[in-house]
């Protein structure tokens, strides 16, 4: 299977790839490690007119201690997160679950960058990302904004970034404490059919994978954990708000069982 | 569009059309038919090379991504009519039957045991989970790179 | 162990390295999608997307008018390019029903994948794109999907045959005798069984290509085929071209596991086409294709029903099955079925037996031959079943198995349904294998963790198999109408340099070939395999062969190999007679070299008798010259293979999710000619056979289309989802053969299956489950251990 004929514009910039988006707009994506990509576009889901490889600006692509919090270049790849020893130290739920997305060869080409601004309910980052309460910075022409992950994911493969802005930097507070991801798939390389980020850090932040048309927060069981509910019973309202949709490794019933057997374990391994 | 790149330590220079696969490069164009194709959606890993001595799935990327980079295929592993100390052990073990996955497996294997110089049949297991084999189980396989893993921490 | 003559071991018996896998390791093995042919157009086929659709009108105007696209062809435009439709093998009766099926269809689409029309272009991206710019119009007509309902004949997949129902098949040697065991029964058991389809995904896709010669209408054929030498005579007669100018070639072969035992629509088109451009055409599936448009294998629905008496002795089975063969009757989609037919009472002494099979077409892919071929389905039956029984009984299963197996001492055993079994010491593997597995450790743990309410719900199961391979006695092929024998070919040569070289039927693709056949003849020859060059897969080198499936290859190959290198040394015998002036009684074999008994100095080595046969200068008279024969051999029996296999499962209560923690295997192939090759095959076929009991399952919707088409959603399983094996082994020669050689190219998918399966029941007895559909998928698990059913009732 092959993808059908495009132009392809490999940047150099920033600047450079968000000219090219303000030309082209809907006929053009952008191309970082492709693996969201590349198979739609190969099974001709996606037919882009124009891919503008942002794969090359290394200048997006760093973990950095930014004070308060941790900056991650959106170009960082799966694989540097997972070896970075100072996610490791400070956030390091996002060193183990970049440690887990896809299998090796997909985590030596695919972004942070890339895997958020996709958009995709069943990846895994962008859980941990809002388990953590993390905010993003986009690049447009009219310069740079931040937008909190809490509101970064708006619909089925749809985010909050324009058409012609650019994903350039993911911000997570330090969150040393206690944490959990419980990723359930079938095979260790598929998408998980439910996972869930917990992360203590003054507030527990849960997280959902897979429970609806975006990435999500288990509001309902922050919201019981806040008032004092215990593990047990704050776990029991995982699902609550949640709209998860069935396929077929799980009906949506089966997915909402799921969310309140992981988010149980996920917060009693971060309290542990 | 004109890309430029070394496979196998010799550097190769063409003029591709933007959607070729980096695959189909090195297949059609450069001639080295070891790379195999076994599906589409970058799930089984037959295609798997090493990229910059990363392991990659040469059919999702595109061959203009690839340009600058240094490509190894399994036509790069073995050094003077000797081969790799990971190919000998797929050998020695019967770690492949009809040899339609090896080429990608043993690259696979090769970019796993730069990341865990020892590993224990976990991290093996683990760490080979984009590669599908439809004829070994898997048994003799993991038995194959761990042997390497093995060998090669006593060398060190 | 040996298989020598002078009863010196050998080679052979011994894990040697293949010699295969340097080329394979380094790159330099050539499948056919990596063969350079200059000038070759490339295929891209047009397939339906409907499941069930009259063909209004294909334009393909839209693709001749892209760059590069050669020509373009409707399954009307090529009509008269087929003598024949593709072929059926196997008519089961002489009432079967067969409809036509061309390789790329006219008027009616009839699976979801079904090739519509045809495109030729330079390049194989431009043919991609070429295919897409084809418009075809359709007339949407109901699928017919599931097997059940289209055994009603409600709707139907070919309104001109009036039913859907392609055969009945029965098995009923004595029907008062099944009647009489039922009547009489003190425990009975009734049980329906539902095998998945599962998608073969051998891991290269199919692939084509035909290089016409210039001059003399000849074409060279290379395919990735199990069967180049009855591809021949199927190309031959579908396409009207006479056999002699067709000659195919097997290259390095991917992987078939029964999914290339088949003479494929891609296969004739691309013959076809190269006929009619007068260029190279080639073809390569894409896996989307390969899951639509290869055979799938499986897809049953089993009634089995066991009548015993007190103890669990079984005095009757009796099955009912629906068989799914798809839209159309490939290659040997009929009789599938019929390879399990006869086993269904396992490897226990079962008086009296029935069987009866219902072939029933479906709006989906055909179905045929995969890893196994009936024989796991089965498998799977009885030792579900008899599972159901030890509950009944109240017995443990290994309890159960041994009170109901065929004694040693009963061999050679004829079973009801009309086989005799060779040879065999069941309860000798199942307590190899229970001791392998600390079974009663575990029965142990069990106990504690279900004492102790523990959520790590652990289970054990079991599976005793016995099977018939070896494909086939050509005359219980014929009572079975199948349209070939079971023969397979060798042809020995020691040539004048005193290297061998043997020439093989057998057409490998994976199973070590060269490696096993130099092993047998070097063992005999006194030589090194190294020396012994193995000619295969190639119908101008090796014109007679049956091929490779049914786990026949070394039993009826590998005998022919071993036949014809002893008639080698006969002849060697009475050369070296005649020159050393002794009788051929004097001479013995030592190390390849005659020697006269007696008189160690006055000897001849192979290799000059070898050479002195070349020469032909000093030969006895009337002896023809060059060291070589031929051997046809035509098994008198099929061989039946055995072993218990006993899988142990970790069951999460909470989510579902089943988790293959242990896996013992103890199997008795008979003598072994390379154990290492011998555990890989066991290897390979466990995995095959725990992915259909845990993960697989070819997912139809309610209109027809493949939802599992691509290896995302097909869930093939990797290393990370599997544990190492324990594979132990006990040696019970057969006496089909003269090396004693039974087959395992099949035994561990055989066995797999029900042990898994037995042991996620077992895991789930405190809840009350006795069934659970495969794959047994977390959600499934969920639904049962809640007391969900099947059909989603509390």
């Amino acid at each position: 299977m092959i993808p059908v004929a495009f132009d392809y514009q490999r940047v150099t910039s920033v600047d450079e790839a968000l000219g090219l988006l303000a030309t082209h707009g809907d006929e053009a994506k952008l191309l970082a490690g492709g693996h969201s990509l590349l198979p739609l576009m190969k099974l001709r889901l996606a037919v882009p007119a124009v891919l503008v490889d942002v794969g090359r600006l290394r200048d997006l692509s760093y973990v950095r201690d930014a004070g308060d919090h941790i900056a991650v270049g959106a170009l960082t790849r799966h694989r540097d997160l997972e070896t970075s020893e100072l996610l490791a130290s400070q956030v390091p739920i996002l060193a183990h679950v970049a440690g887990l997305v896809g299998d090796p060869q997909v985590r030596h080409r695919g972004t942070i960058g890339g895997s958020l601004a996709h958009g995709d309910p069943a990846s895994d980052l962008p859980a941990v990302v809002l388990a953590l309460g993390g905010t993003l910075v986009a690049r447009g022409r009219g310069g740079e904004r931040t937008i909190p992950a809490q509101s970064f994911f708006e619909g089925f493969l749809q985010t909050a970034l324009g058409p012609d802005e650019l994903l350039t930097e993911i911000r997570v507070p330090k969150a040393s404490g206690g944490w959990s991801y419980q990723k359930f798939n079938r095979r260790a390389q598929d998408w998980a059919i439910v996972g869930v980020a917990a992360v203590r850090n003054g507030a527990t932040g849960v997280a959902l994978v897979n429970m609806g048309s975006t990435p999500l927060r288990a509001s309902a069981t922050e919201a019981a954990l806040a008032s004092g509910a215990t593990v047990g019973d704050a776990a029991a309202v995982a699902a609550e708000g949640t709209d998860p949709s069935g396929d077929l490794n799980a009906s949506p019933d089966f997915r909402r069982h799921l969310a309140t057997v992981l988010v149980r374990r996920a917060l009693e391994e971060a309290a542990g | 569009m004109r890309v430029r790149l070394s496979v196998n330590g010799g550097s190769q220079e063409h003029e591709v059309e933007p959607r070729l696969l980096l695959v189909h490069y090195l297949r059609e164009v450069v001639g080295l038919t070891g790379t195999n194709v076994g599906c589409d959606t970058s799930s089984c890993g037959a295609c798997t090379v090493l990229m910059d001595g990363e392991s990659v799935k040469s059919c999702t990327v595109l061959a203009v991504q690839a340009d600058g980079t240094e490509v190894t295929t399994i036509e790069g592993m073995a050094r003077d009519g000797v081969m790799h100390p990971i190919q000998e052990a797929f050998r020695e073990h019967h770690a492949l039957q009809c040899g339609y996955c090896t080429p990608g497996m043993v690259m696979a294997a090769a970019s796993l045991l730069e990341e865990h110089r020892n590993p224990t049949e976990a991290e093996v297991r683990e760490g080979l989970e984009g590669n599908l084999c439809r004829c070994t189980g898997y048994h003799n396989i993991v038995k194959a790179v761990l042997a390497a893993g093995s060998a090669r921490e006593a060398l060190v | 162990m040996t298989v020598t003559d002078s009863g010196v071991a050998g080679v052979v018996g011994t894990p040697m390295a293949r010699r295969e896998d340097p080329a394979l390791l380094s790159g330099e093995a050539r499948f056919v999608d990596d063969l350079v042919v200059p000038g070759a157009l490339h295929v891209g086929l047009v397939r339906s997307p409907h499941a069930n659709a009259r063909i209004r009108s294909v334009d393909s105007s839209a693709a001749l008018a892209l760059p590069g696209v050669v020509a373009a062809f409707s399954g009307a435009d090529l009509r008269d390019e087929w003598a024949q439709p593709l072929p059926c093998a196997w008519p089961v009766t002489e009432e079967m029903l067969n409809p036509a099926h061309l390789p790329v269809a006219i008027e009616h689409a009839r699976y979801v994948g079904d090739a519509v029309a045809v495109v030729v272009a330079e390049s194989a991206y431009v043919a991609e794109d070429a295919a897409a710019a084809v418009e075809v119009d359709y007339d949407v007509l109901p699928a017919v999907v599931d097997l059940e309902d289209a055994a009603t004949d409600r709707a139907l997949v070919h309104p001109d045959l009036s039913t859907n129902i392609a055969y009945t098949w029965e098995l009923t040697p004595d029907p008062g005798a099944v009647e009489r065991a039922f009547a009489d029964a003190t425990h009975t058991v009734s049980e329906r069984y539902v095998q998945q389809r599962l998608i073969p995904e051998a891991m290269e896709p199919r692939g084509v290509c035909v290089v016409p010669q210039p001059f003399g209408d000849e074409y060279t054929v290379y395919s990735a085929t199990q069967i180049p030498h009855i591809l021949r005579v199927m190309l031959a007669l579908s396409l009207g071209v006479a056999e002699t100018r067709l000659r195919v070639i097997a290259p390095a072969v991917g992987g078939g596991f029964g999914s290339k035992l088949n003479v494929y629509a891609e296969e004739l088109l691309c013959a076809a086409l190269a006929r009619r451009l007068h260029r190279p055409v080639r073809w390569t599936e894409d896996r989307t294709e390969n899951a639509q448009a290869t055979v799938q294998g499986r897809g049953q629905i089993q009634h089995i029903e066991l009548a015993a008496n007190g103890d669990g002795k079984i005095a009757a089975v009796r099955v009912r099955l629906l068989a799914d063969m798809g839209a159309y009757l490939q290659l040997v989609t009929p009789g599938i079925p019929l390879l399990g037919a006869f086993i269904y009472h396992g490897a226990y002494d079962v008086p009296a037996y029935s069987f009866s099979c219902r072939g029933v077409f479906t709006t989906k892919t055909p179905t045929d031959a995969y890893r196994g071929a009936g024989r796991p389905e089965a498998t799977y039956a009885i030792e579900r079943a008899i599972d159901a029984l030890a509950r009944k009984v109240g017995v443990d299963p290994a309890e159960i198995r041994r009170r109901n197996f065929i004694a040693p001492d009963a061999f050679p055993y004829s079973s009801a349904p009309g086989l005799v079994f060779d040879s065999g010491n069941y309860e000798a593997t199942m307590a190899k294998a229970l001791e392998l597995a600390g079974y009663g450790d575990l029965r142990v743990e069990q106990r504690a963790r279900r004492a102790q309410g523990s959520s790590r719900l652990l289970g054990v199961g079991l599976s005793s198999y016995v099977e018939m391979c070896g494909l086939a006695p050509s005359r219980v092929l014929a009572s079975l109408n199948y349209s070939a024998g079971g023969w397979e070919s060798a042809t020995v040569r020691i040539l004048p340099t005193g290297k061998a070289q043997v020439v093989t039927g057998t057409s490998p693709h994976g199973q070590g070939h060269v490696t096993s056949w130099s092993m047998i003849v070097a063992d005999k020859f006194g030589m090194s395999p190294d020396d012994v060059e193995v000619l295969h897969s190639d119908t101008a080198v090796s014109p007679h062969g049956m091929d490779t499936y049914g786990s026949r290859s070394l039993s009826v190959g590998g005998t022919a190999v071993f036949l014809a290198a002893g008639r080698v040394l006969d002849k060697a015998r009475t050369i070296a007679a005649h020159q050393l002036e002794v009788a051929e009684e004097d001479l013995e074999l030592a190390g390849g070299t005659f020697v006269v008994k007696g008189s160690p100095e006055r000897s001849m080595a192979l290799g000059t008798i070898a050479f002195e046969a070349f020469t032909a200068h000093n030969l006895p008279d009337g002896l023809e010259p060059t060291l070589e024969a031929g051997v046809t051999w035509d098994p008198p029996n099929f061989t039946f293979p055995f072993g218990t296999h006993v899988a142990v499962v970790e069951v999460d209560q909470e989510t579902g999710r089943v988790d293959l923690v242990r896996y013992v295997a103890v199997d008795d192939c008979g003598e072994q000619v390379n154990p290492l090759i011998v555990e890989g095959q066991v290897h390979g076929g466990i995995v095959q056979g725990v992915a259909q009991a845990l993960w697989e399952e070819a997912v139809y919707d309610n209109d027809g289309n493949l939802l599992t088409a691509t290896l995302t959603d097909y869930l093939v399983p990797s290393a990370a989802e599997v544990p190492s094996l324990t594979v132990g082994r006990t040696i019970t020669p057969s006496p089909t053969n003269p090396m004693g050689v039974k087959g395992v190219g099949e035994t561990g998918t055989i066995a797999a299956t029900p042990a898994v399966m037995n042991a996620v029941i077992d895991a789930l007895a405190p809840f009350g489950v006795r069934d659970l559909d495969m794959p047994a998928s977390p959600e499934r698990v969920w639904d049962a251990i809640r007391g969900i059913d099947k059909e989603g009732r509390a």
